[in-house]
């Protein structure tokens, strides 16, 4: 690791504290012989994009000035802050179920400006991951939270020797990963035993 | 085919899809020969980015061969060995006229802000991504290209976003001969900004982590000075020292929405996602910049408010220079630069998992096990 100095109190004597000289001057030698490649592009005219904002629309490849348009399968979602649909969009995953509802509700109502529009969004998509884990359980392939976490990779991966004796950051909230990956379930588990518990209960009645 | 899905926060498993089909004149159907996880494919695994859907197939860095085109494709054929950038983009709209290929207005409905991008959530368009056996690539004749046959296809994958962003990422910074550059952020596209900034006549390279290992790549791989943030008080602090008081000249922010350091910036932001992203790295690059230098954002975050040093930004009178990289603009110097043997992208690859082992794949770079920095995907193994 690179030694820090620490200053000794005197402030003229440290670089921000006094004009210095106009150009910083290297050993462009010694840094081309540490570095292959030292200073290829140290003029800016060797780096793309230079200058920028070039006004040059054959440079991309197009053969069209607007494209054709893709077929719109489905009411598109789409940002209001568009003038309309854009020509070629992705196809994956409609909107479905109360998730859709709220997804659809969100591009229909709020710009891309507010809040509202992207809190609605990550709502849907935690409602959307419990409408297709409950939806799953009706399928020949479960989720599995073993499996799909990767977790069994704590064991073949060094797990144990990746995080012990190092000063890593995340130690300081890595107890919090299991609540939010597996407390949904356990609350989940639980409410699902609280309900089959009182179903019992009320047809023993 | 068989793809990657993900299934809700943390959770992704394969599954049999239906092989993709052309859905516009342009279209191209890419068999995938090597794909990777990025490291902004976490904020997506993490559940950070909003309208991420489950069944989505993520990956944005991948090459393959051309299985079909569409009746109007001109410069691709089935057969033709591609790589293709991560951003899905016309090329004529008023952006991509201009060059600035990662903002094209043409094919994102779902956001004004962002461009098209493979496998990364509805917030940028809603295209599945190249985690799986196939792929739909729309724009063929404008965004992928063939590869080198010079070129090995690890390092064709690593210039389709991680090595061209890295460049990015210095380019930004506007590097003049002797300046100072600190890079935060160890992982693939920092290593790569660091050693970019070489190239454009850096005189100090300075990256900073927090995981030792990633910093002893960063000296071997980047020859860069390297400082653990977690061994000093105030990164900060030790980032004014270190440049005898000025500051950098330059700082790049390689890291992103999950940046750790800050309890309250990580929870709040990884784990509640109350926040777009956890704006520690950026927080630190403006304070460790000097007055009047230049921060270049290179990390990732989602479109939520962030809490950002907004004011000291101003008073400082700093250059903030940010986008999601334009990779094929990037392509020619950096074929040019790999040829000429000065980088060698593949050299940071860890890891190569076949698809079948993606929810472990995961879940190791995630936690930063088992020493991994870039893990490619092998469909088909």
């Amino acid at each position: 690791m690179t030694p820090i100095p620490k200053s000794d109190g005197d402030v003229s004597r440290h670089a921000a504290y006094l004009p210095g000289e106009p150009n910083r001057r290297v050993d462009r030698e010694a840094l081309r012989a540490r570095i292959p490649g030292w200073g290829a592009d140290v003029d800016p005219a060797d780096r793309p994009s230079v200058p920028r904002l070039r006004y040059d629309p054959s440079a991309s490849g197009a053969h069209w000035e607007f494209p054709e348009r893709q077929p719109e399968r489905w009411p598109r979602e789409r940002s209001i802050e568009h003038a309309g649909l854009p020509p070629v969009f992705g196809t994956s995953t409609p909107p479905r179920g109360l998730s859709g509802v709220l997804r659809r509700h969100a591009y229909a109502r709020y710009s891309e400006g507010r809040a509202a529009h992207w809190l609605l969004l990550i709502a849907a998509d935690r409602i959307d991951a419990w409408e297709s884990h409950l939806a799953s359980f009706a399928t020949l392939r479960p989720d599995n939270p073993i499996t799909e976490t990767g977790v069994l990779a704590e064991f073949d991966r060094h797990g144990l020797s990746s995080r012990i004796g190092q000063r890593r950051a995340d130690r300081s909230h890595l107890w919090l990963d299991p609540i939010v990956v597996a407390g949904p379930w356990l609350l989940a588990g639980a409410g699902a035993v609280a309900a089959a518990r009182a179903l019992r209960r009320r047809r023993a009645r | 085919m068989k793809a990657m899905v993900y299934r809700g926060p943390y959770k992704v498993r394969v599954e049999e899809k239906d092989i993709p089909s052309i859905e516009h004149p342009n279209d191209a159907i890419v068999r995938v020969t090597r794909a990777a996880i990025c490291g902004s494919d976490l904020h997506l695994y993490h559940g950070m980015m909003p309208d991420t859907r489950v069944g989505m197939t993520f990956g944005h860095e991948f090459v393959g061969v051309v299985h079909e085109v569409g009746s109007s494709v001109e410069r691709l054929k089935p057969g033709d060995r591609v790589m293709v950038p991560f951003n899905i983009f016309c090329g004529s709209c008023w952006f991509c006229a201009r060059g600035l290929y990662s903002n094209c207005h043409n094919v994102n409905p779902n956001a004004t802000a962002v461009g098209g991008i493979y496998g990364y959530s509805h917030t940028c368009g809603g295209y599945d991504g190249g985690q799986a056996e196939f792929v739909r690539v729309p724009f063929a004749d404008v965004g992928p290209a063939p590869i080198p046959d010079w070129m090995d296809e690890e390092d064709a994958v690593l210039c389709t976003d991680a090595l061209a962003t890295g460049y990015f990422g210095a380019q930004l910074g506007d590097i003049a001969e002797g300046d100072t550059v600190v890079v935060f952020g160890a992982g693939p596209v920092g290593l790569f900004a660091a050693k970019s900034a070489w190239l454009m006549g850096a005189g100090r390279v300075i990256v900073v982590d927090q995981l030792d290992y990633r910093l002893e790549k960063a000296r071997q791989f980047a020859q860069a000075e390297t400082v653990n943030f977690t061994e000093h008080d105030d990164i900060v602090v030790a980032m004014k020292q270190t440049t005898d008081y000025l500051g950098a000249d330059v700082v790049i922010d390689a890291v992103g929405a999950e940046a750790d350091g800050s309890f309250l910036q990580h929870v709040s932001a990884a784990k509640l996602k109350l926040q777009g992203g956890s704006p520690v790295a950026l927080n630190w690059a403006i304070d460790s910049v000097r007055k009047g230098g230049t921060v270049s954002v290179i990390g990732a975050y989602g479109p939520l408010f962030s809490a950002v040093k907004f004011g000291d930004a101003m008073n400082k009178g700093l250059t903030l220079r940010m986008n999601q990289c334009p990779v094929k603009r990037q392509w020619p110097r950096l074929f040019e630069h790999i040829r000429d043997g000065y980088l060698k992208p593949s050299d940071i690859v860890t890891h190569r998992i076949p698809l079948e082992h993606i929810a472990e794949g995961y879940h190791m770079f995630s936690a930063k096990l088992d020493g991994c920095i870039k893990t490619l995907v092998v469909p088909g193994t």
